[in-house]
């Protein structure tokens, strides 16, 4: 027997599931983010997860950025030509790349490459009592091992966008020289007369925002985790899902906040 | 010393209770335990044991009940009060929970470095001092704990337990999963760290032979409730049906498993 309520109900256990969580998600980072300002700080933690949020995604942000530079070229091109609009492309390679996709594909990038590794740790550290055990050794574990993620996150991200904003350009660059029959140091002149620093900037406040979205969520959902290898497996999931979802939603709202007038 | 009915118990535990949703684990427990004695909690498995630790510990909030330590109810402490009395309490978790992005030594020094109370190259010799105390050659720090057997895992958990000197221990199961003699082994260590340091004690355990080794006293806890307290010694001749049953290891008796829940 099927009652019509059920479908009204779980529209309910959902909306409350979905306010439950977004609740619990923000007294987590706020947590995690107060003991920022409270000693003792764990600069030996931080460090380890800057080297590792930022130097060790390098390689997977680098080519990321260099082939999506190298697109847009090619595709704009192959779009403006009809309207005779080829100069636009350095314009268009260099916005599109330092406002918009230096910051998501690299956030998309890390999240699955850092934020996943994130979560399995913390995760694993949960079910074998790892974090039970730093309470019992006078450590907060939020302060031990959440605490130096959220920044580390907040401040490799924006490096790394720089890297990938400059790569992004190359690619573009190359394609455009090399392919392309463009001028090389028309091409650079354009591209550096389009771009404002307000560009650059409202990118980097992008990636800062996403790198704290993906440190928060590993560090959410490992933390939470329960249930042995299968409850570590869904964490990561969770984690990347989830950090992928907000960061283009963020993106939309930050756009809408930075650039629509 | 180990009389229940002495004036100021260390630890007094009242009314302790505690349910997962509809499942009662802890249902009004009183019990107090002696300075400087060791209590042992037995129990079968889901009996609430790891329950009453965590609680004491403050890793679990109970829903009544008061637990004292030296006269103060931790319950009811302000958040850095309580921190305090936790860092004189040391714990032995069952899989041994050692940090395993640690060597041995940083593990045993975990207390020590995290509180910046010494220097690595001091609390690398003091690991090295305590790991000799717990039967193993110093030279075991530089490994991880990945490397070692269960026995040496137990060993470097127990190390970690009593660097930082508390006064209370607590052991969840010291000897499951280690063979006999081994298990006789760390119950010896733990007898002598225990002495050592003057602490006061409690572990819990199936294992009949470990519990009469390392209790002054002992209680059994059946689905959340002390059915039976008394001396160590008399486990193995209670007069208590339900006591006989589970340290003779008999089918038939009062408890019952329960399948399902």
């Amino acid at each position: 027997m099927i009652d019509p309520l059920d479908a009204v109900a779980a529209v309910g256990r959902g909306t409350l599931g979905a306010v439950r969580a977004t609740g619990a998600v923000a007294l987590f980072g706020a947590a995690g983010l107060s003991h920022l300002l409270r000693p003792p700080f764990y600069g030996r933690m931080f460090l380890l997860a800057l080297v590792e949020f930022s130097y060790f995604s390098l390689p997977v942000v680098a080519l990321t950025a260099v082939f999506s530079g190298a697109v847009i070229a090619l595709q704009s091109f192959t779009g403006f030509s009809r309207f005779g609009a080829e100069s636009a492309i350095a314009g268009i390679v260099v916005l599109s790349v330092v406002r918009e996709l230096g910051p998501v594909l690299a956030g998309l990038m890390v999240a699955g490459r850092v934020g996943a590794a994130m979560a399995a740790e913390l995760g694993t550290m949960r079910v074998t009592d790892q974090i039970d055990a730093l309470g019992t050794l006078s450590t907060n574990p939020m302060k031990y091992l959440v605490a130096p993620r959220l920044l580390a996150g907040v401040i490799a991200v924006p490096l790394l966008v720089v890297v990938a904003d400059i790569l992004g350009v190359a690619g573009g660059f190359l394609v455009s020289t090399a392919k392309l029959g463009f001028n090389p140091s028309g091409y650079l002149t354009s591209t550096f007369n389009i771009l404002t620093t307000a560009d650059v900037v409202a990118g980097l406040a992008q990636a800062a925002t996403f790198g704290f979205l993906i440190a928060l969520m590993g560090c959410y959902h490992g933390y939470n985790s329960k249930g042995g290898a299968q409850g570590v497996g869904s964490a990561t999931t969770s984690a990347v899902v989830a950090a992928s979802i907000l960061i283009l939603a963020f993106d939309y709202v930050l756009t809408e906040l930075f650039f629509a007038r | 010393m180990s009389d229940p009915s002495t004036n100021d118990p260390k630890i007094r535990i009242r009314g302790l209770t505690k349910a997962f949703g509809t499942k009662t684990v802890l249902d009004g427990i009183d019990l107090d335990v002696a300075a400087g004695t060791s209590m042992v909690v037995i129990g079968g498995s889901g009996s609430g044991k790891s329950v009453l630790l965590k609680c004491i510990l403050g890793l679990i909030e109970p829903d009544a009940g008061s637990i004292e330590i030296d006269g103060r109810d931790v319950l009811r402490l302000p958040r850095q009060e309580r921190e305090q009395v936790n860092a004189r309490i040391g714990m032995l978790f069952q899989a041994g929970a050692l940090f395993d992005s640690l060597t041995v030594w940083e593990n045993v020094a975990f207390g020590l470095l995290a509180q910046h109370k010494a220097a690595r190259a001091e609390a690398r010799q003091r690991a090295g001092a305590i790991l000799a105390q717990v039967g193993l050659d110093p030279s075991v720090g530089d490994l991880s704990p990945a490397e070692l057997s269960g026995g040496m895992q137990k060993r470097v958990g127990l190390a970690r337990a009593i660097a930082a000197q508390p006064d209370i221990l607590f052991f969840d199961e010291p000897t499951t999963g280690l063979d006999p003699i081994m298990g006789a082994v760390i119950d010896g260590l733990i007898v002598d760290c225990v002495k050592r340091l003057g602490s006061t004690a409690i572990a819990i355990t199936h294992d009949m032979a470990s519990a009469t080794r390392i209790g002054d006293r002992a209680a059994m806890l059946f689905r959340g409730k002390l059915v039976w307290q008394g001396p160590a010694a008399d486990l193995l001749h209670s007069g208590n049906e339900m006591v006989d049953q589970f340290t003779h290891g008999r089918r038939d008796g009062p408890i019952q498993m329960e399948l399902r829940r």
